[in-house]
């Protein structure tokens, strides 16, 4: 999905999109996570399109855009993993767990592999507090996680 | 004759393996030329048993689990399809002593049907509920709510009723109905579970607000982390609509309501009501000042009803069987059932909905069984990142609103999070903070500086650096933020910082930096 297009097909693209959406009570964010789905980021030059259909400042909507942790300004790695870091992870050693996964990654939270196979990212909770530690995996849930099941993890995404 | 199974589609199962154990289910018995129909319900919330499957006997449904995708072909050869023994038999669902002891109002359904099934839930007791409110008139509606004594299950614990009638009695052309299913924090889950388990009840309980204020529109605002409770309202919002539970004329009432579902972005501090509603208008999720409140310029600046998923989904039962009935349970102003949710390092982890009044000792010892890890409790988070750390010394607490505030705590949205005596509290104080210092809106001061200054000055804490002083500024600034705060988010951080200074001192001794310069 996170394949570079060129600026005119963005363009297209976009403009296809908030015209879809644009009837919504409050449209920025369905329109922003669609733009998401489709290109797999926010890319700047969708921007002003927006602004421009919904009548607001091209601030307002980068406003918007950097306010929520979802939205990136470049593409993923072609596999994004997830690992909770909020407390009842951590009283499951979830501290632990993170180490590891960074360590066989070879990066830290908010990077890519080298290779652009993984992005690893915290995230404060998936709601799998009764089965923690807990990871996400391109959508996928993952629940009691222990060295073994995190390095197998790794290797999925890996693949 | 073909046989019901039963694999929970609740993202907890999932988590677990639900889907290839289902899988496997389904290959091994059409290898054996078994007819089967598997049915995907909600948990019935015992996670530790998870992936459990069930099997429809004559008897009743009997339950298997944990089951692993290689387990199947031996409990099919050891008679899983009569409900036969099996190391991992557990009997009668219904008899198992977790499931047994609860009071399941709310959650009456949840991991008995099939979550999507509009005949399922109708044959269990389904839109009872919004039949009787559409023969009412509103004010009647409002009132049966505010009798039940129901309060806004989300953490507030505002009365529901009463945030219904400002609605009601407000002017205005267009209402509006906003669920707040940004269930962030951690330690709960109930919302996901509902959502996923049994999304009917939640229209419903909607559909009826819409009737009792005169909201015409309602918007669930869920999170981005939760992409099965988004596919499964999505799906029975469709269902609903096709069903004429939802439209311009609910169940031949001509009253109008319809509703839909809107995914945040992964923005904690959108849990908060007012920044939910920036959100879902579109704007960045900063928290607005109060007043005006929400009931009567909420959602584009028009009356709106703001609740969490519990409330409304506790609707429904109320409606149904009347206020009384709901008022009789629980203590105090505490009133109905409130659905547990254990979690963290616990033997038994999962969803327990029970009237108010249990202690919180008799909720991590006797029910959760005490720890996974099997090492003595040290400290339970009552109410998410923003509740307050317990020590075992207060295990007498009894689970109700008020008896929780009296101890500087708070039940919240009533997620439980247990820790073993591993725990660092100075290191949970500090994540407090810094969960805070991530997730704050930057609206206010207090919260979107103290919190990184709460950082710093807990990290000085851990280094022994004027540990004295340092304790007695942190301790200053979680007063700043708790009375100087616009939301929860920075007026509520100071609970897990403060209980864990208080309750374990131990922890904020400052041995390292003393012991090396010796």
């Amino acid at each position: 999905m996170n394949v570079h297009v060129a600026g005119n097909d963005v363009g297209t693209k976009t403009l296809a999109i908030v015209g879809a959406l644009k009837g919504l009570e409050g449209p920025l964010l369905p329109i922003l996570h669609e733009i998401q789905a489709e290109f797999g980021y926010v890319p700047q030059e969708s921007l002003p399109i927006i602004a421009q259909e919904l009548n607001l400042s091209r601030a307002e909507v980068h406003g918007v855009v950097t306010f929520y942790h979802d939205y990136r300004d470049h593409p993923a790695g072609r596999h994004v993993l997830k690992l909770c870091r909020a407390e009842a992870c951590q009283s499951m050693g979830g501290d632990d767990i993170a180490a590891r996964v960074k360590a066989l990654l070879g990066i830290d939270f908010h990077q890519t592999t080298l290779d652009g196979a993984v992005t690893l990212e915290p995230v404060y909770c998936l709601g799998l507090c009764s089965c923690a530690p807990s990871a996400m995996l391109d959508g996928e849930v993952h629940g009691r996680l222990d060295a073994d099941l995190a390095a197998e993890l790794v290797a999925e995404a890996r693949r | 004759m073909t046989v019901r199974l039963y694999v929970p589609r609740d993202a907890a199962a999932l988590a677990l393996g639900a889907d290839r154990v289902a899988k496997k289910l389904a290959e091994e018995a059409a290898g054996r030329g078994i007819d089967i129909t598997i049915v995907r319900n909600g948990s019935r919330g015992m996670h530790w048993l998870e992936p459990l499957v069930e099997v429809e006997t004559a008897a009743g449904r009997i339950a298997y689990g944990p089951v692993k995708p290689s387990d199947v072909a031996g409990l099919l050869d050891a008679g899983l399809i009569e409900g036969k023994a099996h190391p991992l038999c557990l009997g009668k669902t219904e008899e198992i002593a977790f499931l047994r002891n609860q009071t399941r109002l709310t959650f009456a359904r949840c991991g008995v049907t099939d979550p999507l099934s509009l005949a399922d839930y109708k044959a269990h007791g389904g839109l009872l509920g919004l039949e009787k409110a559409i023969a009412m008139a509103p004010a009647d509606i409002v009132k049966e709510v505010t009798d039940s004594g129901l309060r806004g299950r989300g953490g507030a614990g505002f009365p529901t009723g009463i945030k219904w009638k400002t609605v009601l009695e407000a002017p205005g052309e267009k209402k509006y109905i906003v669920c707040n299913a940004d269930e962030g924090d951690s330690g709960t889950f109930a919302d996901r579970m509902i959502m996923e388990g049994d999304p009917f009840v939640l229209i419903e309980g909607m559909a009826i607000a819409g009737l009792a204020t005169g909201a015409t529109k309602g918007y669930v605002y869920t999170r981005s982390e939760y992409p099965h409770a988004i596919a499964a309202m999505s799906d029975a919002i469709d269902i609903a609509r096709a069903a004429g539970i939802l439209g311009p004329s609910v169940l031949g009432s001509g009253k109008a309501f319809d509703m839909e579902i809107r995914t945040g972005a992964g923005a904690y501090v959108c849990g908060e009501e007012t920044a939910l509603l920036n959100s879902l208008e579109g704007k960045r999720g900063v928290v607005r000042a109060k007043p005006p409140l929400p009931a009567l310029q909420g959602f584009l600046g028009r009356p709106t009803v703001v609740n969490n998923v519990i409330s409304l989904a506790s609707v429904p039962v109320v409606m149904e069987k009347g206020a009384a009935y709901y008022r009789d349970f629980g203590m105090g102003r505490s009133r109905g059932t409130i659905p547990i949710q254990i979690a963290g390092n616990v033997k038994h982890g999962g969803l327990y909905e029970t009237a108010f009044g249990l202690t919180l000792g008799e909720i991590v010892d006797a029910i959760g069984g005490g720890t996974a890890s099997g090492r003595p409790v040290r400290a339970v988070q009552v109410g998410g990142p923003l509740g307050a750390y317990f020590p075992r010394a207060l295990f007498d607490t009894p689970f109700d609103y008020e008896a929780f505030a009296a101890k500087d705590g708070l039940i919240g949205h009533a997620g439980i999070t247990v820790f073993d005596d591993t725990v660092d509290m100075l290191k949970q104080a500090r994540f407090a903070m810094e969960f805070c210092a991530v997730e704050s809106c930057g609206k206010c001061t207090p919260c979107r500086i103290g919190s990184t200054r709460g950082v710093e000055t807990a990290d000085k804490i851990a280094e022994g650096i004027e540990p004295e002083k340092n304790r007695a500024l942190l301790t200053d600034l979680c007063n700043t933020m708790k009375f100087g705060s616009l939301c929860a988010l920075g007026g509520f951080t100071p609970y897990p910082v403060m209980s864990a200074m208080t309750h374990f001192p131990e922890d904020f001794s400052p041995a390292p930096i003393a012991q090396a310069a010796e």
